[in-house]
């Protein structure tokens, strides 16, 4: 049994859940009590839906438990074809029907429907949401894709992984769409977001494909590059350096020269991030968490685009651990690699970093400690499908991400005139910027009662913590962790004065 | 067992009494499950911490039904079951202890302990009454451990406080003294009002269940009675009467009227005189009576169709039709304990449809042809039905929100007239 208050992932059906709804013309049955109807309201409320997603529920009661929960189950496929007539279905159990061993597959087989009924085995006690999207988009185009198509155009693509509840997919999907146009070349069928099971029947036309997400995408482009000889791009097209590999990988597989649109408008980030307001950018410690792809592409945009230090990268994505940790090695850091929201809160206390990238779970950990924050992943909140355009791929993304990165942050002038006017009563140290909402802040330092790490405590002494209170509240987290660091590098047993500033003058830059 | 997922409805008159058209209906269900009731009930009783045991599902839930988090560590959590704890009991229950100890370890507030069962808790038999009886022992006496069913396979969403009620009966203290114990969660400051109403009645040793902290042990007995203030409390109302509590019959305190039929309830079985009512109760009538005004206009003749829900749904159709001069096309609810609402029944219009039990897809065929003004239904359903411009007052804010009582009269009318203002403005 595990612990947990809060989760990044649902179950393994919610994935399911997130492709049929992406879909049209599927629909799913899933054998599940009435209480897992929660779902509905993922799509309706989080991102507005204005219809329910397309699944029914079994909803069986303790009084169906038995022999009838098979037949509720069969009469539900059975009604749910005849009133949504759909191309395809797909069918299974949640947590608890699991338990029930009803045999979704062969209960549905049984019922010799006239469309295709695609059985979905998700072990809800072992897998997570995320996967349970990228087993049924496998299992969906395992059995609806068509034979491997005799003609294939060179400059035609597929774009798989878009879902519904993705973060910002929407909204990257109208970005890659138009750089593909800019490149000439033609998309053939965009899945699971809009397409229908006949379309997947044609994905075999296209000379390749784009897995936007490898979390829900990866598995069906493997296979369809084993069995229908089509390859496949996965580099995130996030950030102007991701943007650009990407761009250059498509045009390769597509056999197109990209300079045209790797020379044309691109993106404000570079010019901004050189721009001199940004000098004060340089060497901001940020941590990221979130999804794999997510986490990976905000740490590189971070370090290489922005100038920032990573100083903590980490995913909930399991499934995606070693890419992870491959990036936070060119970090020089360890990944934190967990679903356990306690873990994550420690991990960011310890690091005291001045930004958080993450999830809503690490804005509100951000939130209690004081420190600035911006959402890069899932999972999704109403906040994170906005009105507007806000791509987090392609040029205007990494547009959207250098404004996202930054805006938490206090204005560079703003922080030269902080330090000058410090001792003025309006910028006392307890008063943190108004956009942050003008609360005092909670130090950082003091919350790390017992640092989470086994090394030996670090202790300061009095006239040196006095020293430390003079540093600009806005760096003083900065100073304590270095100066901690330092001690503990050489094992000095008290931090003195002397300590703060041969620390200070070891980590100057 | 014959038709499940279509709808099975045998529409019958029940009985004389009440003059409502009563039908059953199965099939698709869309309401939460009883775990729903822990976002509420956590922050009633403020030193309990509830423990589900059961799947991410279950996790889930409760996140996405609090909102997302909204609290550091708040006072549920979810003992998630893998893939290990399936294959043998034994261990479960070790798995169990382990976690409810590092659980007490890191919050030692906690004074109460609730296992909460789950589907998959119960489908594998993991007895929770025996885990809370051995951890009970084991922590005592700083803290006591109970358990009850939020299972989806045995609750509908406001079933859970019924349950969770239903488990502190037997933890209550015992005595003989006269009193009376309002039970069900109400909000702090609706507690108030009605204390203070009592007391002004003359009602002394007045209670309420749940307390607000775990010590709050109300002393019952065979001299006490206790009054209703939620309508969905079968199973804490028979476990009451177990322990020779008895049941003053009311309509809910939802309304004036219905406040007021309420503590007159309370007064008549506590022998106060009618005039003392009348006295004690006319400021709060006449406070009432002006907020209820200001949204007459906007309900009257409004037709009014409520998908089930929270079993709220009888009492505020009667509010809302008598009160506010509403029509109802239908009112859905997950189940309708006749005793208990017998006088809320027995106050709407004659011929009302009253539909117990769902069949969700027949059910919004039924809606979008009745082309109500108005429909209150669960989050699941609200936004599609809003895109098919049926506006909506989604159910849930009828939990979260005070909404008993007379100074919450007139908040209860505006979360019905909201919607409906809302869209005149949008569309002025
Ligand atoms: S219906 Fe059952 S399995 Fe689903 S969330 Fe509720 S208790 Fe958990
Ligand atoms: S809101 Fe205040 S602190 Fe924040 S950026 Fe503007 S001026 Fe600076």
């Amino acid at each position: 049994m595990q612990l947990t208050l809060w989760t990044y992932e649902g179950p393994p059906h919610i994935g399911a859940m997130r492709v049929a709804t992406a879909m049209r013309g599927l629909h799913y049955v899933l054998h599940a009590p009435q209480g897992d109807t929660y779902a509905d309201l993922l799509f309706t409320m989080i991102e507005r839906h204005g219809a329910r997603p397309p699944v029914t529920y079994t909803t069986f009661q303790a009084r169906d438990l038995g022999a009838d929960t098979a037949e509720i189950f069969k009469q539900a496929v059975a009604a749910a074809y005849e009133r949504f007539r759909p191309q395809a279905m797909i069918v299974g159990a949640s947590c608890t029907a699991e338990l029930l061993q009803d045999d979704p597959a062969g209960l549905s087989r049984a019922l010799g429907l006239p469309i295709p009924v695609i059985p979905l085995e998700l072990p809800a006690y072992q897998k997570k949401e995320n996967w349970g999207a990228s087993e049924t988009f496998y299992r969906l185009v395992r059995m609806l894709a068509g034979p491997p198509a005799e003609t294939r155009p060179k400059a035609s693509c597929n774009i798989l992984g878009p879902t519904s509840l993705g973060f910002r997919h929407r909204d990257d999907l109208r970005e890659v769409r138009g750089l593909l146009g800019e490149l000439g070349i033609a998309v053939n069928v965009v899945a699971p977001l809009g397409a229908t099971p006949a379309d997947l029947g044609r994905l075999s036309e296209a000379a390749f494909n784009l897995v936007l997400y490898p979390e829900v995408a990866r598995s069906a482009a493997q296979w369809l590059e084993r069995t229908h000889g089509q390859p496949f791009v996965e580099t995130a097209p996030i950030g102007v350096k991701g943007t650009t590999a990407f761009i250059e990988a498509v045009a390769t597989l597509a056999g197109i020269d990209p300079s045209p649109v790797l020379s044309g408008e691109g993106s404000r980030l570079p010019w901004y991030s050189r721009s001199v307001d940004s000098t004060y950018l340089t060497g901001k410690r940020v941590f990221v968490f979130g999804d794999a792809t997510h986490a990976v592409a905000a740490a590189r945009v971070a370090a290489r685009e922005i100038g920032f230090s990573v100083v903590g990268l980490g995913t909930y994505s399991r499934e995606f651990a070693r890419e992870v940790r491959a990036e936070a090695a060119h970090h020089g850091i360890e990944a934190l690699v967990t679903d356990d929201y306690l873990a994550v809160e420690a991990a960011i206390t310890a690091a005291q970093p001045e930004l958080v990238l993450g999830t809503q779970m690490e804005r509100h950990i951000a939130k209690r400690l004081g420190i600035p924050c911006a959402v890069i992943s899932a999972p999704m909140h109403v906040q994170d499908v906005p009105a507007r355009h806000a791509p987090q791929m392609g040029f205007e993304g990494a547009n959207v991400l250098f404004d996202t990165f930054v805006h938490p942050l206090m204005m560079g002038l703003e922080e030269h005139l902080l330090a000058m006017f410090r001792d003025d009563p309006e910028f006392h140290d307890g008063v943190a910027p108004s956009h942050l909402g003008g609360r005092p802040r909670e130090e950082a330092g003091t919350v790390v009662a017992a640092p989470v790490t086994a090394t030996a405590p670090v202790v300061w002494s009095i006239e040196a913590e006095r020293e430390l209170k003079k540093v600009p509240f806005f760096v003083r987290g900065k100073a304590r962790h270095n100066t901690e660091r330092f001690a503990r590098e050489r094992a000095l047993p008290l931090i003195t004065v002397e300590t703060l500033y041969d620390a200070k003058a070891h980590f100057s830059r | 067992m014959t038709a499940h997922a279509t709808s099975l409805a045998c529409g019958q008159k029940i009985s004389q009494e009440t003059r409502q058209e009563i039908r059953h209906e199965r099939g698709q269900r869309a309401v939460f499950c009883g775990l729903t009731g822990i976002v509420w009930l956590h922050r009633k009783i403020q030193d309990a911490f509830f423990l589900v045991v059961g799947s991410r599902t279950c996790a889930h839930l409760i996140q996405s039904a609090a909102g997302v988090m909204i609290f550091a560590e708040p006072r549920f959590a979810t003992a998630i079951i893998e893939e290990r704890d399936l294959a043998g009991l034994a261990d479960a229950h070790e798995e169990l202890d382990r976690v409810v100890r590092r659980l007490l370890e890191r919050r030692p507030d906690i004074k109460l302990l609730f296992l909460v069962g789950s589907c998959p808790s119960e489908v594998i038999k993991l007895d929770l009454g025996r885990a809370a009886a051995r951890l009970s022992g084991d922590f005592a006496p700083d803290v006591r451990v109970l358990s009850y069913s939020g299972s989806g396979i045995e609750t509908t969403f406001t079933q859970g406080e019924d349950a969770c009620l239903a488990a502190l009966v037997p933890d209550l203290t015992r005595s003989t003294d006269e009193s009376l114990l309002v039970v069900g969660a109400l909000a702090d400051v609706v507690e108030d009002q009605f204390s203070r109403l009592f007391a002004d009645l003359g009602i002394a040793n007045v209670r309420f269940l749940p307390g607000r902290r775990a010590a709050d042990r109300a002393p019952i007995g065979p001299n006490a009675r206790y009054l209703l203030a939620q309508p969905f409390l079968a199973d804490t109302a028979r476990a009451l009467e177990d322990r020779g509590v008895t049941r003053i019959p009311a309509p809910f305190p939802l309304g004036a009227e219905g406040t007021t039929l309420w503590l007159a309830a309370a007064a008549s079985a506590f022998g106060i005189p009618p005039a003392r009512v009348v006295a004690v109760t006319e400021a709060g009538r006449a406070r009432a009576a002006r907020a209820l005004q200001a949204h007459r206009a906007a309900l009257s003749g409004r037709r009014v169709f409520f998908f089930p829900d929270s079993q709220l749904e009888v009492p505020l159709a009667r509010f809302l039709s008598r009160e506010m001069g509403a029509e109802l096309i239908e009112v859905g609810t997950p189940y309708l304990h006749r005793a208990h609402l017998a006088e809320d029944l027995a106050l709407l219009p004659d011929g009302t449809a009253v539909t117990e039990g769902q069949s969700l897809d027949d059910q919004l065929d039924r809606c979008r042809a009745a082309r109500p003004d108005l429909t209150v239904c669960g989050l699941g359903l609200a936004n599609p039905l809003e895109a098919e411009d049926l506006p909506t007052k989604w159910s849930i804010e009828l939990l979260f929100t005070p909404i008993q009582g007379y100074e919450q009269a007139g908040d209860l009318a505006g979360l019905f007239t909201r919607p409906l203002a809302r869209r005149a403005r949008l569309e002025a």
